[in-house]
């Protein structure tokens, strides 16, 4: 496949997006301006300025509306997607790491950062529907986890909340009560800082990296480990496929031994897995950097990848990616 | 003396020729549409900083985009206007670009793998028998069925070692060996850290990482060879198959890279790559690949 190349963003990526319909895909970076581009052809439709700090995490509403996006200047701010305008701003003591819209697009679960005396939350924001009516009050605070909790998703029927990050450890929340329901257990689990989360199309199971060079995972109603992949670098993103039992970890450290010279400079690949057999199928190559932030597009066709060389890379799969056999 | 300052500075009228005196007006541009490669030429005719009328040949190749069935909300957002830092862009901004690589989904190698020694001994049990009614055996190697006795690679050996792994261990205990019978003089070749362990092995394991390249043009030689296959490995022999009478290339050639990796990626990225107006072959030198 011929990979589009989207370099808008200064800086290295944190996260990338597709939007409900999947023509549409949502860029984060360090450089403060979230991007909206076509899913199909790369070509870029806007920018959202506004925010005074690294961006690390975005979402669309399902009706792709309404973003929001986290950033390090503390604040959360919420976009009419069509015109860029700032529609409100929430004000944190933290940067905020992550944010999630829960389905139906009434709530917003968001996760801040511990920061000179405070720890880190995962709060609960109503999103009302008319920018007017929108207060800054959370419905819902938890404090719990030790250190930065880098990612905090809806569980199914926004029952519960899952919440992941640099303690290693996966908990289960009670999304009305803020009680603890379930941890991950210490022995199977992650040994090193959770850098990312991502969920299965239904629901049913999701999927942690981490920093231990390996991928897990889960049953979401029992938290039990089902799946673990292994790979030789620290795990940045993870993706699966909506259409293919497939898992994509990306990842890498900045190793000291690229030079510039290196004839196979762009080798940083996003390596794909057979979800159910836990065996490495296949990498594709090409950023120059560590790859950040991974996302398949929800038709299952295409995929994007952002790395700390600030490229967006957009790949529609070749018709043999569908009849890959193990 | 009033100077035209929309003129170009080297164009005077005095200074025209008889026959261009309409030098100052460009041709029209010209679009050459997408041909049945999807290939593009626009060329465009300007006058450059000295004021030379200069053309301009832009050739692009036009791709069709995956088919996306967009739903009627996503047909909308289509026509949306560009809004913060994309307002000013046009279509020929640099920000997106289709990459000029060719990115495959690479599959593992695991040469070792169950998978890949049954298929090579389906291959060679195929090929033995598709040879035709006379099967050739090497009574040295024994295993090739392409060639007699006489015509085998590895004449000099007694019988070829099966794997890569046995190789060093032998070598190294013939190392050993005259090291610690000999006493005092062990030759260079056998000393410990010589180069060759054999020059045999060497040169086999070379052979195994062989590559063949077929319809290279006349006019392709060793260093052109070397220089295209530089970028996949360490390269340690190149050879280009000359025909004496004409001193031409015979259209074929072989390269041996010191990895077989490299070797395997090269294949995957020549085979079918244009070099010098001809469409290049590139595939392994033995037909089978254990």
């Amino acid at each position: 496949m011929r990979p589009i190349l989207m370099k808008g963003h200064e800086r290295p990526l944190t996260f990338l997006k597709y939007n409900r319909d999947g023509d549409l895909l949502f860029s984060c970076a360090k450089d403060h301006t979230p991007t909206v581009w076509f899913a199909d052809n790369g070509e870029r439709l806007g920018t959202y300025r506004g925010h005074n700090g690294a961006v690390w995490t975005c979402d669309v509403s399902r009706d792709s509306t309404r973003l929001l996006t986290g950033s390090a200047d503390q604040t959360v701010k919420l976009w009419n997607v069509q015109t860029g305008t700032q529609l409100y701003t929430f004000n944190f003591g933290s940067p905020a790491r992550s944010v999630e819209f829960a389905i139906g697009d009434k709530l917003a679960v968001i996760t801040t950062d511990p920061f000179m005396d405070l720890t880190s939350a995962i709060h609960v924001k109503r999103i009302a529907k008319d920018q007017t009516e929108q207060t800054e009050e959370s419905l819902l605070v938890i404090k719990g986890p030790q250190g930065r909790i880098n990612r905090a998703v809806w569980g199914p029927l926004n029952r519960t909340i899952i919440s992941a990050g640099e303690d290693a450890v996966i908990r289960i929340w009670d999304s009305e009560t803020g009680k603890l329901l379930r941890e991950s257990d210490k022995e199977s689990g992650h040994k090193k800082t959770i850098t990312s989360l991502t969920k299965a199309a239904d629901g049913s199971h999701f999927l942690s990296g981490s920093l231990d060079k390996s991928a897990k995972l889960w049953d979401t109603r029992t938290l039990t480990l089902i799946k673990t992949y292994g790979t030789e670098r620290p795990v940045n993103a993870v993706a699966m496929s909506p259409l293919l039992d497939h898992v994509v970890l990306g990842g890498g450290q900045d190793a000291s031994a690229v030079t510039t010279t290196d004839h196979r400079a762009g080798k940083f690949e996003a390596k794909f897995y057979d979800k159910i057999l836990q065996e490495e199928i296949g990498g594709v190559k090409g950023h120059f950097g560590p790859i950040n932030a991974l996302a398949f597009n929800p038709d299952g066709k295409s995929f994007s990848s952002g790395g700390e060389d600030g490229y967006v890379r957009l790949h529609h799969f070749d018709p043999d990616y569908f009849n890959i056999k193990i | 003396m009033a100077i035209d300052k929309n003129e170009p500075s080297k164009l005077r009228w005095g200074e025209l020729e008889e026959d261009d005196d309409l030098d100052f007006l460009l041709p029209p541009k010209e679009v050459v549409g997408p041909d049945e490669n999807g290939i593009k030429k626009v060329i465009e005719y300007k006058f450059n900083d000295e004021g030379n009328k200069v053309k301009i040949t832009t050739t692009t190749r036009v791709r069709k985009l995956a088919k996306a069935r967009l739903s009627k909300r996503a047909l909308e957002r289509r026509n949306w206007e560009k809004f913060g830092d994309a307002v000013r862009e046009d279509v020929g901004s640099r920000l997106t670009m289709v990459s000029t690589e060719e990115i495959l989904l690479e599959r593992p190698r695991a040469p070792g793998t169950k998978q890949e020694e049954m298929k090579v001994a389906g291959d060679s049990l195929a090929q033995l028998s598709k040879g035709g009614a006379v099967l050739m055996v090497c009574r040295t190697c024994g295993k090739k069925g392409d060639h007699w006795t006489s015509k085998c690679p590895y004449k000099d050996l007694a019988a070829p070692v099966e794997t890569f792994v046995e190789k060093p261990a032998a070598s190294e205990a013939s190392v050993a060996a005259p090291g610690a019978g000999k006493g005092a003089y062990v030759p260079p070749s056998m000393r410990a850290g010589a180069e060759r362990t054999t020059g045999s092995d060497m040169r086999r394991r070379n052979d195994e990482n062989s590559v063949r390249v077929t319809n290279l043009s006349e006019d392709t030689r060793e260093p052109d060879l070397h220089e295209l296959f530089r970028p996949f490995g360490a390269v340690t022999r190149v050879y280009v198959a000359m025909d004496q009478k004409t001193g031409t290339s015979r259209g074929f050639g072989f390269v041996n890279f010191v990895n077989r990796e490299d070797a395997q990626r090269a294949i995957n990225k020549l085979n079918g790559y244009g070099y010098d107006n001809l469409i290049l072959r590139v595939e392994w030198a033995t037909p089978r690949t254990n």
